[in-house]
């Protein structure tokens, strides 16, 4: 039982603070995430969350803090340092990001198959048998018909695009996934299945994954670990069981006693 | 009653100066859209106003103009804007394309191979090749910015998908000395090998979107394609009624409503060019359709 | 034989913040140690606390007070202020953890549930699957369950996939919370034959088993959580 643990983390966060004027988004929200962990952050509307989830990816720029990434090359380097360029090939190949609304992370006017392999083509791919075949093998992973490979997005129901867009980030084979509501405002069934495929991949592929939910039952689901917000500030974090079945803060236990049972 | 007096070429001394400035940076960065502060012509928008412009600035009095549309020196909008510049600058106009100093074209390349004494101005509608992918200007700025062209591709995959092969048979995307993707104006795809390597400097005008951008002699100029669908110079299977030629951009020309029809050049210059060579004067003399 | 597991002075009190801030102990002082192979029962009345000792162990309850320390060479992990990460490597190559009541994801069937801790520590699909149906088989879970999700299974077939699953990983502690209570008396002589063999292999299990009989069969030592009570 020798310790094994040597591994640096694949993205920190460092006092990430943001304020719109006297408006507060989030305050010192700080954490370390690893390779293969899925991290929940939940909380109501209003808890910074999504502020949380838009300095991860660069979005916007923090009032005060940093955001680390170790690169492939294994160095790791503050976001907030990189030219635009680079920040931009990170986001198209080490990167992914789902947004909650697939219309917004997918380009509704070209087929399911250029969707997938924009990115690919964005990297320098230039045979268009081997895209093709990328997009195909991927559709299939996602439980999309490949047959559909050529229609465009708009004819997809609201659960096949977001499997879209699940397949369109993932097909660069990023380290890191930042997911903002996937399931929302799907159907239940709907939902579950997403789920499934969410929680199949993540293992899978070994993805590291901040997920924003208000869900707490997708948190359960989903992530290793969690951490709770509220009104921009950190309120509590841990292990995603321990924080559910022993709540510790007022606010955390307020959460856990809200979820209607099955 | 006083004709009005114009400058010479109409545009004044101080607009010329600006729009040399934006060609010289545009030649300084091959195939890169510079904006430039196009001003108004006796002419609407869509009919050459970038063209114009860009020949009244390069334009001097020992200058011999051909103006060609289509490759034909007297369709209307040739004619019009040839006259213009006799008008206003008085040049020595031609039909010769070996003879001319500037060269204004609306959607050809002549099939003469140029020189390095000459000037082909391009007349460019939509000079942003991303435009019906990317309608944001700010966005198309920095894909261009930071050579992020992925989205060139996907338009290409997407012919492939749709239509089994790249569709795309004019205004055929390229890219310039390695570097920036470029729109090559409404050209056929056939003439896209022309403006690699060419000896002559190639200036491309739009004035409704007050660009100019600019491909200098010798440089290297790609067409975007897939390496298994690679590109491919399109062009209609026919030897031309007049001159004969089987290598040169041909037009089709309906003769009666019975579905007879016939090829021509489409480049005129060349066309009568490779006439006068031959001395088949009496195809001339046979052909029932007159020129 | 090593000690793998040692519990020193271990605490733990729920604070009720929604009911006013009221505090109810749980546990004190808890002090007791497990060798390699050894099996160690938690005893005491209903609602002492045992559950809620093997759920420290795991770092699914936090521990307000003492030490939890795993290992049995220098440095030993403490549980109590283990990292999330930490924790999850844990859970992934020491700590193994059988629950009273299956909480299976829904739509997967039972043949992944059982599976998945084996494919989460690089195993391959088919062999994880694979071992999977062999300890269904052991456990007399028929084959037409197995591509069933649990969720439609009877008490006792929901924990034998529970412990199926708990028991396939070969990790070194083991933790088991009321193994046999939903089952028959054939599947209790089955699970009894599994720790046996368990502990034959090295395994240091801590179990709550409230059956004398069974603890009987299963227990080296017992530890009885009343000489730890704290006042109520």
């Amino acid at each position: 039982m020798t310790d094994t643990l040597q591994e640096e983390p694949l993205l920190i966060a460092e006092g990430l603070s943001k304020s719109y004027g006297r408006q507060l988004g989030c305050r010192d929200v700080s954490f370390e995430l690893y390779e293969g962990e899925v991290m929940a952050v939940v909380g109501e509307s209003g808890s910074g969350k999504t502020t949380l989830l838009n300095l991860l990816s660069t979005q916007i720029a923090p009032t005060a803090g940093r955001v680390l990434y170790r690169m492939r090359d294994g160095v790791t380097r503050d976001l907030a340092a990189l030219g635009e360029a680079e920040r931009r090939l990170l986001a198209r190949t080490d990167w992914g990001f789902v947004h909650q609304d697939p219309a917004m992370g997918l380009r509704m006017g070209v087929s399911a198959g250029a969707n997938v392999g924009e990115r690919l083509m964005a990297v320098g791919w230039r045979h268009y048998g081997r895209i093709r075949g990328s997009a195909t093998n991927w559709l299939h992973r996602v439980e999309i018909d490949p047959a559909r490979i050529d229609d465009m997005p708009v004819t997809y129901s609201g659960g096949m695009r977001q499997r879209l867009q699940v397949a369109r980030n993932l097909v660069t084979q990023p380290r890191l996934i930042l997911m903002d509501e996937p399931t929302g405002g799907l159907d239940v069934s709907v939902q579950a299945r997403l789920l499934d495929l969410l929680r199949g991949l993540t293992a899978d592929l070994k993805l590291s994954v901040v997920l924003v939910t208000h869900d707490l039952a997708v948190a359960r689901l989903l992530s290793h670990r969690i951490t709770v917000m509220r009104q921009g500030e950190v309120i509590e974090a841990g292990l995603t069981d321990r924080v559910l079945d022993d709540p510790q803060e007022p606010y955390t236990q307020l959460l856990v006693a809200s979820i209607l049972p099955p | 009653m006083n004709a009005p007096v114009y400058n010479f070429a109409y545009l004044d001394e101080q607009t010329k100066r600006m729009i040399r400035r934006a060609i010289l940076k545009a030649v300084a960065i091959p195939g890169y859209q510079v904006p430039f502060a196009s001003r108004e012509m006796p002419m609407p928008y869509g009919w050459g106003t970038g063209g114009v412009q860009v020949t009244a600035s390069i334009l001097g009095p020992d200058d011999v103009l051909k103006v060609i549309d289509q490759g034909s020196d007297d369709t209307t909008n040739a004619v019009s804007i040839r006259n213009f510049f006799i008008k206003t600058a008085g040049v020595r106009t031609t039909t010769s394309t070996g003879e001319a100093t500037v060269i204004q074209t609306r959607h050809r390349i002549p099939e003469a191979a140029l020189g390095e004494h000459q000037i082909l101005v391009f007349q460019v509608p939509i000079p942003e090749p991303l435009r019906f992918l990317e309608p944001r200007e700010t966005e198309t700025r920095r894909m261009h910015a930071l050579a992020d062209y992925g989205l060139m591709h996907v338009k290409l995959y997407e012919d492939i998908a749709r239509h089994g092969h790249i569709a795309t048979t004019y205004a055929y995307p390229v890219k310039v000395d390695s570097r920036y993707v470029m729109d090559p104006s409404p050209t056929p795809k056939f003439d896209n090998p022309k403006m690699s390597n060419c000896a002559a400097l190639q200036l491309f005008g739009a004035g409704r979107e007050k660009r100019v951008y600019a491909i200098p002699p010798h440089t290297g100029v790609e067409s975007l394609d897939f390496e298994d669908h690679p590109f491919e110079r399109y062009r209609l299977d026919g030897t031309c009624a007049f001159c004969g030629a089987n290598d040169s951009f041909l037009d089709e020309v309906i003769t009666d409503d019975r579905g007879g029809r016939m090829f021509v050049c489409s480049d005129t210059d060349y066309c009568e060019t490779r006439r006068s060579q031959s001395g088949a004067a009496e195809t001339m003399a046979e052909a029932s359709v007159p020129r | 034989m090593p000690v793998v597991l040692e519990l020193i002075a271990v605490s733990k009190s729920f604070t009720m913040h929604l009911q006013g801030g009221l505090r109810l102990p749980v546990v004190a002082g808890i002090t007791f140690s497990v060798r390699s192979g050894e099996c160690v029962v938690l005893a005491g009345r209903s609602g002492i606390g045992k559950s809620s000792v093997l759920k420290m162990i795991f770092g699914s309850y936090r521990c307000d007070a003492g030490q939890i320390l795993i290992g049995d060479c220098t440095p030993r992990t403490d549980v109590a202020r283990a990292s999330p990460r930490r924790m999850l490597a844990l859970r992934k190559t020491t700590i193994g953890y059988v629950s009273q009541f299956l909480r299976a994801v829904p739509r997967v069937p039972a043949i992944d549930v059982v599976a998945e801790p084996l494919l989460g520590s690089g195993c391959s699909r088919e062999d994880s699957r694979a071992r999977a149906a062999d300890l269904l088989h052991t456990l007399n879970i028929p084959e037409s369950l197995r591509s069933l999700p649990p969720a439609t299974f009877s008490g006792g077939e929901q924990q034998r996939v529970n412990i199926a699953r708990g028991f396939l990983p070969d990790l070194p502690v083991l933790l088991l919370d009321e193994p046999t209570a939903s089952l028959d008396a054939e599947s209790c002589a089955v699970v009894t034959g599994l720790i046996a063999e368990k502990k034959k292999r090295g395994t240091a299990i801590v179990a709550v088993v409230h059956d004398e009989t069974i603890r009987g069969r299963i227990a080296d030592s017992v530890v009885d959580l009343a000489q730890f009570a704290t006042a109520a």
